[in-house]
């Protein structure tokens, strides 16, 4: 099977930044009609590498070649050129165009000066006939969810006719079911003779769908892997260095007094829809509760809602036994609640801050830190250079600022707040989403440490092997609701995936029995 | 707990003060005064609108429109009431909900033309004119729309078009200046003035792009620097080379369009009229063609948008955005060519009066698109030829008054037809290769 020709070939790649080196003499094979794997840590220089061959940085040594023969990428235009193309993590498409006009941007169709949107137009529909993306040129990218963008991101690659595809990260964002449909769409192109890199931090989903793997570690070739004598733990030693532990450990739960309660709750998203209808909850100090169900089915809307950053439109909760219906963030958070936000970028992290403030974040006014006029940046450091020592920040400069650390890192900051404020109740938003196996671990363990300690965790998480192997029980949500909350013994794979898909057929019959 | 969170909390099905009810309870106040009022005014009152170009009594009147004041009035306040009451209680069924929302467009409609009848009780107003100057006013703040956007769909702040617009009436009036006794034909000379006008706004619109692409200043910095560079510069040129005893020249003389020009009522008011005021048009229609309908007006808008996605295509954001600045120069050039070489035919210090602010306003207003932008442009012309016109008719009370309603109704129509304007997201940013 190997024996098919090097469509792209990197030979003895170096590139340095200021301080880092990103990428130490790599070298890289992707042969026509397979795919790549390519593993490795947040800022192993996995992205690095891919910006070279896209042309979106210049290497300071070594060389890459196309079918073959040495080729300059000196910009995106020169790679598109060569076939190749890039689905990047974060999409590179304009909200407010349509689909059509991001996909002919900067290959337009055109008569004269003119855009020709309704060749460009045909051609998407024959794309997205011939591969099975499923597409309506004329939406608009902002109306369009993550799933379909990234068949936009492909569909551009495809109408450049990339023969060389590089996907970053590209189940990061993806649902269970979304992803599955990728891999058939990417079966699709394989058969086509596309040859495709694949970067990723699931192990699972790296051993099914890739014929070589390619793992760096701090910039260097860690090692090669053949997917068929591979197994999950032997990747993921040979991207860590050492050998991790994917099983969660954890004792059974012992649960205390109530610390949550959810009556009936309501709310709307952002558009003023329902997304909330009617979630009834209990949560105990002790145990973890997980949240599992395909993302938009009102999670994102019920954690805001709790933590006060969205409207209730019927219904309370309380913590502690004292309604907190309608608080704001403020009062949530004296009240003893950690949060850690879906989207870090947007709610977790000050960008522009350094580390050190971002760390006080929900607590910068509290005598410790502050007076009544100024606040005590001797204490804020102090602060600072306990917790990034204590929670693995990297690099430990309490002065960076936070918009510059590595997604898994930006995590930790945000982990190490919420978690060292002695909460009593901790909302946890996909906590390790786009992290890497080392810092998942870590995190959980710290999740697992909290609940020892009696708390009371809400995990709400897309990743339906991290809810099951964290909670202690889990509550399906589907359409706004809770439709069915199973103790973790009950909780096998095909029991919560036909919930989250809506089905309780199987829960009547068992009723009728 | 503030009374709506209460209502949501009760778990009542609340009444939600939304957009519309919003300005169901505007119009149903309006209504009412309106209403009101009519009943102060003499019933025999009669207000004639004429649509003549000539003034009255000249021509018999073609297209004369007796309006009696009062029941006019009554009639327009009961129209507001009725669609406030209906849009207030928010029918489920379809078809009133269009009806109802049908009726609230018909009251915008008619509000500017039931001001203009108020305030004119008893008088005779000339609709004509009206029109004519509201779009003769509109020009340089049309065109300055037009260069804010060009600019600013490119992702760069152009708060400079009022600067830009001050060289450029300086320098193409000193060019007129110079050149009308040098034997050149007028109109040649004219000529020469507008363009060098033109050029001298892409030339100020090149140091903005120097400073603000090239070196990544703040963009509202550089625009400021060259908004007080212009005051400076352009009354130096006027003091030291302007000012003599024959400071003024003659204006771009008119066109007539043909065919158009020969139509009944608006073709002498609208179609025989000076250059840049035509130019006003030509800008509208090119500006909105490229932006929307041409590769370069999608790269444009891309770059302002998302500088970063333009970029892994291939496309060169700086470049992009250096040519649309000084293409935005260029266009702030000619809408400054307006004051001093269509309007007056002289050079004062500051004469563009703040236009170029107002320009913004309205590309703002008319959320960056050209017809948008230039519907606002009218606007504030119609408000402008409102204040002249009922200061010569002379009404009762303060004329500031009456000018601030089209904007008062403008304002309510946008908030709750339109929505929030977004500006291009990547406007203000400097793009940093990483």
């Amino acid at each position: 099977m190997t024996a098919a020709a090097p469509v792209l070939e990197v030979r003895g790649i170096s590139k340095r930044f200021p301080g880092v080196l990103a990428n130490d003499n790599i070298n890289l094979i992707l042969r026509k009609g397979q795919v790549l794997g390519l593993l490795g840590e947040n800022g192993a220089g996995k992205s690095t590498l891919m910006n070279m061959i896209y042309g979106l940085y210049k290497p300071d040594e070594g060389e890459i070649l196309v079918n073959g023969s040495a080729v300059d990428i000196a910009g995106p235009k020169d790679a598109i050129e060569l076939g190749i193309g890039m689905v990047h993590q974060h999409f590179q498409l304009v909200d407010v165009l349509t689909v059509t006009e991001n996909v002919m941007l900067g290959n337009e169709n055109v008569s004269g000066p003119f855009l020709r949107r309704d060749r460009a137009r045909r051609e998407i529909l024959e794309l997205s006939g011939e591969y099975g993306l499923d597409v309506d040129p004329d939406a608009l990218i902002a109306d369009l969810p993550v799933g379909l963008q990234q068949r936009v991101e492909i569909i551009k690659a495809l109408y450049r006719h990339a023969d060389i595809l590089i996907l970053d990260e590209p189940t990061a964002v993806l649902t269970p079911q979304e992803t599955r449909g990728l891999f058939k769409i990417m079966q699709a192109l394989l058969e086509k003779g596309v040859s495709i890199i694949f970067i990723s931090h699931k192990l699972k989903e790296v051993l099914e769908i890739c014929d070589d793997v390619l793992v760096l570690r701090r910039g260097r070739v860690a090692g090669h892997a053949d997917p068929e004598q591979s197994t999950e733990a032997s990747l993921a030693s040979l991207m860590v260095g050492r050998d991790v532990i994917l099983e969660v450990e954890k004792a059974a739960a012992t649960p205390g007094d109530e610390i949550l309660n959810i009556v009936n709750l309501h709310a709307r998203d952002d558009r003023g829809l329902p997304a909330v209808e009617g979630v009834n909850l209990g949560l105990q100090r002790g145990e973890i509760l997980g949240i599992a169900g395909v993302q938009g089915n009102g999670q994102t809307e019920l954690v805001e809602a709790l933590t006060g950053m969205r409207p209730v439109d019927d219904g309370r909760f309380y913590i502690k036994g004292q309604d907190m219906t309608g608080s704001p963030p403020r009062r949530v958070t004296e009240k003893g609640v950690g949060h850690v936000p879906e989207d870090r970028q947007r709610d977790g992290l000050v960008a522009g801050f350094t580390v050190m403030h971002n760390l006080v974040l929900c607590s910068y006014y509290r005598s410790e830190f502050s007076n009544i006029i100024v606040v005590d940046d001797r204490a804020i450091a102090d602060n600072a250079h306990q917790l990034v020592e204590q929670y693995d920040v990297r690099p430990p400069i309490i002065n960076n600022p936070a918009g510059g650390l590595s997604g898994g890192n930006q995590q930790k900051v945000i982990v190490a707040r919420e978690f060292s404020r002695g909460v009593d109740l901790l909302i946890a938003s996909q906590p390790t989403r786009g992290l890497d196996v080392g810092s998942i671990e870590f995190i959980h363990k710290q999740i697992i440490r909290m609940r020892d300690a009696g708390a009371g965790i809400l995990l709400v998480s897309s990743e339906l092997d991290e809810v099951l192997s964290l909670s202690d029980r889990v509550a399906v949500m589907f359409e706004g609701q809770i439709i069915d909350i199973l103790p973790i013994e009950a909780a096998d794979k095909d029991t919560v995936g036909l919930r989250m898909a809506g089905v309780r057929d199987d829960l009547q019959a068992e009723g009728a029995r | 707990m503030s009374t709506p969170d209460k209502l949501k909390a009760s778990g009542r099905p609340g009444f939600k003060l939304g957009r519309i009810r919003i300005i169901a309870i505007v119009l149903l106040i309006l209504g009412a005064f309106i209403f009101f009022q009519a009943g102060g005014i003499d019933g025999d009152l009669v207000t004639t609108l004429t649509f003549e170009k000539t003034s009255a009594g000249q021509s018999p009147s073609v297209g004369n429109l007796d309006v009696p004041t009062s029941s006019y009035l009554r009639l327009i306040g009961l129209l507001f009431l009725i669609t406030g009451i209906l849009n207030l209680s928010e029918l489920r069924a379809p078809r009133w909900r269009r009806t109802s929302l049908g009726l609230m467009v018909l009251c915008g409609v008619l509000f500017i033309p039931t001001v203009i009848i108020a305030a004119a009780a008893g008088n005779e107003t000339n609709m004509t004119t009206i029109v004519a100057e509201s779009l003769r006013l509109a020009t340089p703040l049309a065109i300055g729309a037009m260069a804010g956007i060009w600019c600013e769909r490119a992702g760069v702040v152009n708060i400079a078009i009022e600067g830009m617009m001050l060289f450029a009436a300086c320098f193409g009036f000193t060019t007129l200046f110079y050149l009308r006794h040098t034997g050149l034909p007028l109109e040649t000379a004219q000529l020469l003035a507008v363009i060098v006008a033109v050029f001298s706004g892409g030339l100020i619109a090149l140091l903005h792009g120097w400073l603000s692409i090239t070196f990544r200043t703040d963009q509202i910095v550089s625009g400021t620097v060259i908004n007080i560079l212009a005051v400076g510069v352009t009354s130096f040129v006027r003091r030291e080379y302007l000012l003599s005893t024959e400071a003024g020249a003659a204006k771009l003389g008119n066109i007539s369009i043909p065919v158009l020009s020969d139509l009944p009522v608006i073709g002498e008011a609208i179609f025989t009229n000076q250059p840049i005021f035509f130019m006003m048009f030509v800008m509208l229609a090119f500006t909105h063609i490229v932006m929307f309908y041409t590769r370069w007006g999608l790269r444009t808008r891309a770059v302002g948008e998302h500088p970063h996605a333009a970029d892994t295509l291939g496309i060169h954001v700086n470049r992009t955005r250096w040519t649309n600045v000084w293409i935005s120069g260029m266009v702030a050039g000619l809408a400054g060519a307006w004051f001093s070489l269509e309007a007056t035919g002289s050079f004062n210090d500051g004469m563009t009066r703040g236009a170029g602010f107002i320009a913004l306003a309205a590309m703002i207003f008319g959320k960056w698109t050209p017809i948008g932008a230039f519907g606002a442009a009218l606007l504030f012309g119609f408000s402008d030829s409102l204040g002249i016109r009922l200061q010569m008719v002379g009404v009762g009370f303060p004329v500031q008054f009456l000018q601030m309603v089209p904007y008062a109704v403008t304002l309510v129509v946008l908030a709750g037809f339109i929505g929030r304007a977004s500006p291009p997201k990547a406007v203000g940013q400097p793009y940093v290769k990483e």
